[in-house]
């Protein structure tokens, strides 16, 4: 299991905006992938209290979710968004990294449904949810 | 006898200010690039193609992720912008004003009609509903072609109450 997520790891540092965003796959496995993402001021959407734009949020959960269909054990050769809908429950809080799970909770010959959470360092009160419908591009084999 | 109509430089420079000052703050715009291009009160948002925004080096293809965020921030300024622009020609708009600060997002849900290109990418907002609490906007994005698009989205934000802590 060791070498898949490594090669997960190569993965994600070879996508140059995750590596710009400084995302870090963490578990991938079964069609559950989780990522982390620091805080940057960078990434800063509201100058008056610090919060995080909710367009980065949506890269880490877009990359989460693409991720977790690439690791269902059907073997999906590649994936792209059809659609993604994310729920902003509250402000992610300033400082804190941002970490996301999202699990392939269904999958067709062509589509692959998906669902996903995105937390701070307090886990039990969900930042945002996500979710989405992803394309199936061919087997592996 | 009427007043005579302000010369269109200082009008085209209020205007420019604003649209400046309410960009201008927000680090993520600055970090993608994004700007904006005004005729009149309608804005043009514009993400100038850089490599980090690849998500598939191998199409290669722009990350969705800054497809979302890049239609993501042409609603709100979009939105920002129509709700400062009576003040702003009226010319009562104060720059601590509530239209300066940032509506937030409730949600926001984005169909990827075509792969992002390794080219510049446009976008165009159009406020479906305004509220004193709550707006729908719904926006389109495009590459080369404007009938061709690339991505389109539609969100629902909360907007900024005013502060009635001030005298």
């Amino acid at each position: 299991m060791l070498d898949k997520v490594n090669i997960a790891r190569q993965f994600m540092e070879a996508i140059p905006h995750s590596r710009d965003l400084g995302m870090v796959l963490t578990e991938i496995e079964n069609g559950v992938a989780t990522i982390t993402m620091p805080y940057n001021e960078r990434l800063i959407g509201d100058p008056e209290t610090g919060v995080v734009h909710g367009g980065a949020v949506s890269a880490l959960m877009d990359s989460c979710c693409g991720a977790a269909v690439m690791s269902h054990p059907s073997n999906p050769g590649a994936t792209a968004t059809i659609d993604l809908r994310i729920d902003y429950m509250r402000s992610a809080t300033p400082g804190q990294a941002l970490s996301t799970t999202a699990t392939c909770y269904h999958i067709t010959r062509n589509v692959a449904f998906v669902r996903a959470t995105a937390v701070d360092e307090d886990a039990g009160n969900p930042v945002a949810m996500a979710t989405g419908t992803f394309t199936i591009e061919g087997q592996r084999t | 006898m009427r007043k005579p109509p302000e010369p269109v430089q200082v009008i085209k420079q209020r205007r420019d200010e604003a649209l400046i000052k309410l960009v201008g703050r927000v680090p993520y715009i600055q970090y993608l690039g994004v700007s904006f291009d005004r005729r009149g009160d309608e804005l043009t948002a514009i993400l100038p193609y850089a490599d980090k925004l690849i998500g598939n080096p191998m199409l290669p293809a722009i990350h969705g992720g800054v497809t979302s965020a890049f239609l993501e921030i042409t609603s709100v300024i979009s939105l920002s912008w129509a709700t400062l622009w009576d003040d702003l020609e009226s010319g009562e708009l104060e720059s601590d004003s509530t239209a300066f600060r940032m509506p937030k997002t409730i949600d926001f849900t984005v169909d990827y009609l075509r792969s992002g290109l390794p080219r510049d990418a446009y976008a165009r907002a159009r406020i479906t509903r305004s509220g004193r609490r709550y707006a729908s906007v719904h926006v389109e994005g495009w590459q080369d072609n404007r009938d061709k698009l690339f991505a389109q989205a539609m969100g629902h934000f909360l907007m900024p109450q005013p502060r009635f802590d001030k005298p």
